[in-house]
């Protein structure tokens, strides 16, 4: 989703009123019952209910349940809480919405608290109607509901103040997490909720959002908020998860895609010490144990006969073949189509190009594996995980406990990486953990081993992408074409309505948006069916389209034109952002200097959720293999929220992106997968990991993506780099295989 | 019965002498900072000292360690190695998600309790078996820089 489309949710979408309660000032948001999007309205809070705690078994219904949901609160102590409806999962968003509520509310950053958000359609995502964290959008949908709701309660704060010192509210001012009035007067948020939150809500026509010049807290690199617990070990986790009488479990899973259960022999695994029992689920054999090695010991000792289901001859490569051969064809989709490219692209007297890209299926592998913990009970059934689709896991929770929505209560803890695995569309860490507490009566945690997680399925997938341009005698491309192929990570889901017309947005992204100036352009997809389930990884479609539209560019450019001043010369005024972003690279990395003897230098830009993100990776060969010295990164991501975190992220998606570009490949033989680990799937450690230079372009426009966009622009660079010092064009991911570089 | 020295209290476990010292602690113990990421000494998450050594504690049967003196993140602060790397990690704002964090601090505290002044290839040996997957290997390197150079100055 574009971030020009978010920026559309204006302020009138949201707020019409603001309010409070007895226990301090609560200002709530609600969404009209017959409002599909997350239009959400402030309003007078009903009596607080009770605080709901971020975890723990003793939550009362009434607090997920109510009927106005909250965004912040003040109590008399003066403490605001945060009732986050993102999950941070080291992208920083805990952070970042603190600062968009602080920037308005005035409060001291130091009294601020988190709470973890129940599921309810309040905390919806406005351009999904779905709470999740993805799509690196969360700041940019949080930009005008938070800092409005900041507003509107120093709003009722000064109001309070102004009728107890009986001045007018014009004379008062908030700051620090006190108001101060005329004559020295002063007095902090704490002894003002109470007051504040009877009053009836300020009219939203009247609140003034700062301008960019008056920011104070946006666009200061404050400290990661829940820094704390990431470095004593007490911050939560999923799998950190613990209840009284809880079990832990490690469940057999299918060896081969689609293979089933034919026969089984647990007489072993129960004879193992610790293991309580052995529990059959439509995913796999549950071995149900006191801890989690006696759980693995006792599935080591399962003796199981699989039937092959329909995925048992899934070979990669043959795959791999099939997409080439689909890649000859002619799409039967088209997702653009400007001027007409046929006879362009046979044309002699045009230089044609002609070229094949491929990418391997990716495990998203976050260092912490999927678990869950469940507690089911017959009346009410509560989940613990790290994940990133609240919404649909209490569906499906829901569905497997024979229970109402109502009565599920999802419990989001700190997610060790997300990467889009935590992001499931059938929640299948939820419903197993969910379903074996149920048959077992008693709260129980599923643990994935790493191997688990690994071959868990769910990958990006596997594509193919065919490059075809005609270049004129000016050397600039006439005709574009380029043929997608690969699944659709939202067919069959219940995401599928993402795609229009047979195009699956999600696979023609950063493709369909070419922003090269070329008259002619055409993109087409084959979606093809394979046995494998996938879905979305860090910048999903991007991570696909961008290696291939990059490199191809460069292809293009390599006829003895500089590949910097290639792109900025197709880069017309209608792609301003390009173009700055483009211009403020070149000076950071020294574009026009010669790199270092033995270094080769490459270059990709590319927009994506909303931001646009150039590199330059500087590379050398040693050992015959590509080192990536030093990446520069430029990023025109609207308003820097904090910078610190923004250039924390362009580092994390340039060595999760090289981590994939060098080493990443899931291959199936005979259904199985080859990778189970990090010594069969490597991953970079810090030996390997580029020095990164981010610079953030300046911008007073709204703040688009930050999470994903670094991603895309890293393999095209470095398979630049690798082409500008040997002349060997790769393209193939990833760079490594069977620890030699392949061209 | 097994006895366990951790952070300096005796801890007595009846569990089976083949499972992990990591299982003990996080399962049996509920000492759930030191993670599980690989199973197989792969990826550092589970890193704990043993006997002031940095050691992967997931492929560690606790038949082993008996009368060895145990630390986990939750006493690593009680050495000055230990309080200057979690005070760098603050400082420079290191964690991400925060997953191998716990096993990351391990090591960098095993590696200045012993060296000094780690030179960056210091660094790339002491730390490379602890992976990070949000990347952020280099703020990793400037803290444990920082945590020696704080180290140096009060020795």
């Amino acid at each position: 989703m574009s971030a020009r489309r978010l920026r559309e949710v204006s302020r009138r979408d949201f707020l019409r009123g603001a309010g409070g309660a007895a226990g301090g000032l609560i200002v709530g948001f609600t969404v009209p019952a017959a409002t599909r999007w997350g239009a959400m309205a402030a309003r007078a809070a009903a009596p607080a209910a009770p605080a709901a705690p971020a975890a723990g078994p003793q939550l009362p219904p009434a607090a997920q349940a109510a009927e106005v949901n909250a965004f912040v609160k003040i109590d008399p102590t003066g403490v605001v809480t945060l009732v986050m409806h993102k999950s941070e999962m080291g992208q920083g968003v805990y952070t970042g919405l603190v600062q968009l509520l602080a920037e308005e509310l005035e409060c001291d950053l130091r009294r601020v608290r988190i709470e973890t958000a129940p599921v309810a359609a309040v905390y919806n995502n406005p351009v999904f109607p779905l709470q999740f964290t993805g799509g690196s959008m969360s700041i940019s949908t949080s930009w005008n509901p938070l800092r409005l709701a900041g507003a509107a309660a120093r709003t009722l704060l000064i109001e309070a103040a102004a009728q107890r010192w009986r001045v007018a509210p014009e004379s008062c001012r908030a700051e620090q997490g006190c108001v101060y009035g005329p004559n020295g007067r002063k007095t902090d948020f704490g002894r003002l909720a109470i007051a504040a939150g009877k009053l009836p809500p300020p009219d939203p026509k009247a609140l003034r959002l700062k301008p960019s010049s008056e920011f104070k807290v946006i666009g200061r690199s404050i400290q990661r908020v829940e820094i704390a617990g990431k470095i004593d070990g007490s911050g939560k986790f999923g799998l950190d998860m613990h209840l009284p009488g809880m079990l832990r479990a490690v469940l057999a899973r299918p060896p081969a895609l689609g293979s089933t259960l034919k026969s089984l022999d647990d007489t072993a695994a129960r004879a193992v010490r610790g293991v309580v029992t052995v529990i059959t689920l439509s995913a796999g054999v549950a071995v149900v144990a006191q801890n989690t090695h006696a759980a693995r010991k006792g599935r080591d000792a399962l003796i199981i006969d699989w039937q092959p289901g329909p995925g048992a001859a899934l070979d990669t490569e043959r795959l791999r073949l099939d997409y080439q051969t689909l890649a000859a064809t002619e799409a039967p989709v088209i997702a653009r189509n400007d001027g007409d490219v046929g006879p362009l692209l046979r044309d002699r007297a045009h230089r044609q190009l002609d070229a094949l890209y491929e990418v391997p299926f990716l495990a998203h592998a976050p260092m912490e594996p999927l678990n869950c913990v469940a507690d089911w009970r017959p009346d009410r059934c509560d989940v613990w995980t790290g994940t990133q689709m609240q919404s649909l896991d209490q569906a499906a929770a829901a569905e497997v406990a024979g229970l109402r929505a109502d009565q599920v209560f999802i419990h989001t803890l700190l997610l060790g990486g997300g990467f889009g695995r935590r992001a499931s569309p059938v929640s299948d860490f939820v419903r197993e953990s969910v379903a074996l507490s149920k048959r077992i009566a008693k709260p129980v945690q599923v643990v994935w081993t790493r191997e688990d997680d690994m071959r868990g399925g769910w990958y990006r997938p596997q594509w193919a992408n065919r490059l075809r341009a005609a270049l004129g005698p000016d050397g600039r491309p006439a005709a574009w074409q380029h043929t997608v192929v690969g699944q659709s990570i939202v067919a069959g889901t219940v995401m599928q309505g993402m795609a229009l017309k047979g195009i699956d947005p999600t696979s023609v992204e950063g493709a369909q948006d070419l922003p090269y100036a070329i008259p002619n352009v055409r993109v087409g997809l084959h979606s093809t069916t394979a046995p494998v389930k996938v879905l979305w990884w860090r910048s999903v479609g991007h991570s696909n389209t961008a290696f291939a539209v990059e490199s191809f560019i460069d292809e293009c450019a390599a006829a003895g034109i500089d590949p910097m001043a290639y792109r900025r010369a197709l880069l017309s005024e209608r792609q301003p952002r390009h173009r700055t972003v483009l211009e403020l690279l070149a000076q950071k990395s020294g574009w026009t200097d010669p790199p270092a003897a033995g270094r080769g230098r490459g270059l990709a830009i590319h927009e994506s959720f909303g931001s646009v993100v150039g590199e330059v990776a500087e590379v050398s060969m040693e050992d015959g293999r590509p080192r990536v010295h030093r990446v520069i990164a430029v990023i025109d991501c609207g308003t820097a929220v904090n910078p610190h975190m923004i250039a924390g992220q362009m580092e994390s998606a340039i060595n999760y992106g090289l981590s994939a570009a060098l080493y990443g490949e899931i291959t199936f033989a005979d259904g199985r997968q080859a990778q189970a680990n990090f010594d069969t799937y490597p991953v970079v450690r810090i030996g390997e990991a580029p020095v990164v230079e981010t610079y953030v372009v300046p911008s007073a426009e709204p703040p688009s993506g930050v999470g994903e966009p670094g991603l895309p622009p890293i393999a095209p660079a470095v398979a630049n780099a690798i082409f500008a010092l040997t002349r060997k064009r790769a393209r193939r991911l990833p760079l490594i295989r069977d620890g030699k570089f392949t061209a | 019965m097994q006895k366990l020295d951790i952070n300096g209290t005796v801890h007595q476990v009846d569990v089976d002498p083949d499972m992990p010292l990591l299982w003990v602690l996080r399962d049996v113990l509920g000492l759930t900072g030191t993670k599980y990421g690989c199973g197989m000494a792969l990826c550092g998450a589970c890193t704990v000292h043993l006997d002031g050594v940095a050691t992967r504690s997931c492929v560690l049967p606790i038949g082993g360690v008996s009368g060895r003196r145990i630390t986990t993140i939750e006493g690593v602060s009680q050495s000055p190695a230990g309080r200057k790397v979690q005070a760098a990690w603050a400082a420079l704002d290191v964690p991400q998600c925060g997953y191998c964090q716990s096993g990351q601090i391990m090591s960098a505290a095993a590696l200045i309790s012993s060296n000094h002044a780690p030179s960056d290839a210091d660094i790339d040996g002491a730390m490379s078996g602890n992976l990070c997957r949000c990347g952020i290997y280099s703020r990793i390197r400037a803290a444990i820089h920082r945590a020696a150079a704080d180290a140096g100055e009060s020795s």
